[in-house]
């Protein structure tokens, strides 16, 4: 059977690991090459970077750092970061990514997400959404979470859906970095919105929180940064955890 | 060991790259024709979408190279389907190497497309898996499959049996990444590059 994935996030500034709360405060929590290689012997399931200052610095994903951390890695690699081409796409697979995540760029200009699953396949092109509850209402938001849009988050995945995007990375913002478990609620009614696979993050503090996510949340795979670089859950504790719950894990 | 990657621009070579560096293979990544004959071991990778990476292949006329290579050749994910008949993705005319077609998954019971993650592999009868490989999980990440035929040497569940891998003469193929597939993956190349 399919196992759900517990995929560790490397948010990347300034060629560290960084990790703060409610998309603010950064703390250095590494360096990314070796978390990253020290995350694929553990049993992590698939990593992801994403570069967090790339959008609204406008840099492109340090494609160097990338290239460091897939020589180390036999788990799917997604990037992320200002990707907002098909040359951008280029680089990231050229230098050991599998998958790419495509954030503000997917607002700005939807059918962009066309043109990339028509040229890598549906399978290589990740949407990530940044969307905050206000009211209410998932407002999704750009620029590493600073700059709200009109859109609204399930219409949205809809429209990525129906565009090619084969998979949706959702980030709560109302739950990022305070460790009081994921936006299953919302998880859930995004699960029963589109078909294609959901990566949950923002929230993860406890290892209930995961079996959570992949039950009322029906979360595809559960994606956490801080609790996994500062060892609160070692990995091969939270497969054992979630193996005796009878949760499919590898 | 002469190793060389078939280079079409397209696919995640890089990542085969590194996975047969970690075994000490240093691979050739080309589409020069000569290269690519003589080489002791072929790997045809593939990310990607069946009608554009056709005609790539076309262009380079590599469609008519790869059917012909004598020596082991390893297609992977993509580059399994293309050496299939046909596919359904963009109604694309793929090389024909297994004279089978590849279709679109359809949900039976809301399983999600396209199947992503990690899943066993089961029944394997091939010279690149060992039985200690049985029900193992892989990492797959594809939207169309090859149904099960006589060709097939690896069997996943997903909305119903299909091929996780096949193997004819000297082409074999598989619908997961080895090169991103852990140990696991790891000692199937292994013994693709022993055979």
């Amino acid at each position: 059977m399919l196992a759900k994935r517990i995929v560790p996030c490397l948010d990347i500034k300034d060629g560290r690991t960084v990790k703060g709360v409610n998309f603010v405060n950064l703390r250095d929590a590494g360096d990314p090459v070796e978390l990253g290689a020290a995350y694929s012997e553990k049993g992590a399931d698939e990593l992801v970077f994403l570069d967090i200052t790339a959008t609204h610095e406008k840099r492109k994903t340090l494609a160097a750092l990338a290239k460091n951390i897939a020589r180390h890695l036999n788990i799917p690699f997604t990037v992320g970061g200002g990707i907002a081409s098909i040359e951008d796409v280029d680089v990231c697979l050229m230098n050991g990514a599998d998958k790419v995540s495509i954030n503000s760029a997917a607002v700005k200009n939807p059918a962009l997400i066309e043109e990339l699953s028509l040229q890598f396949g549906n399978q290589c092109i990740v949407t990530a959404i940044d969307a905050k509850e206000v009211n209410g209402e998932w407002i999704v938001h750009v620029s590493g979470g600073r700059i709200p849009t009109e859109r609204r988050l399930f219409e949205f995945a809809k429209e990525m859906e129906s565009r090619g995007a084969g998979e949706i990375l959702f980030t709560s913002m109302n739950h990022d970095g305070t460790k009081t478990g994921f936006a299953v609620e919302a998880l859930a009614q995004l699960s029963n919105t589109v078909n294609i696979p959901i990566i949950a993050s923002g929230g993860a503090g406890s290892m209930e929180h995961f079996e959570e996510v992949f039950t009322t949340g029906k979360a595809d795979a559960g994606l956490a940064a801080s609790i996994f670089h500062f060892g609160e859950i070692e990995i091969p504790d939270l497969k054992d955890y979630l193996k005796k719950q009878s949760i499919e894990i590898r | 060991m002469n190793l060389t990657i078939i280079d079409y621009n397209a696919g995640n070579t890089q990542s085969v790259i590194f996975a047969l560096n970690r075994l000490g293979i240093d691979p050739t990544l080309t589409d020069d024709f000569e290269a690519i004959q003589k080489a002791d071991k072929v790997i045809f990778p593939g990310v990607g979408e069946a009608s554009t990476t056709m005609a790539f292949l076309k262009e380079k006329k590599l469609d008519r190279l790869i059917p012909n290579l004598k020596q082991p050749v390893l297609g992977i994910c993509l580059g399994m389907q293309l050496m299939c008949a046909y596919s359904e993705e963009n109604e694309t005319t793929c090389m024909g190497i297994f004279d089978q077609q590849v279709k679109l998954f359809l949900p039976a019971d809301q399983e999600k497309v396209p199947h992503m993650g990690w899943n066993n592999i089961n029944h394997l009868s091939s010279g690149i898996f060992d039985r200690s490989l049985e029900d193992e999980r892989v990492y797959f990440v594809h939207s169309y499959y090859a149904e099960v035929s006589r060709y097939t040497v690896a069997t996943t569940h997903y909305c119903g049996q299909f091929s996780a891998a096949l193997h004819k003469d000297n082409f074999y193929a598989t619908q997961f990444h080895p090169e991103k597939s852990g140990k696991v993956g790891a000692s199937i190349l292994e013994n693709f590059i022993n055979l």
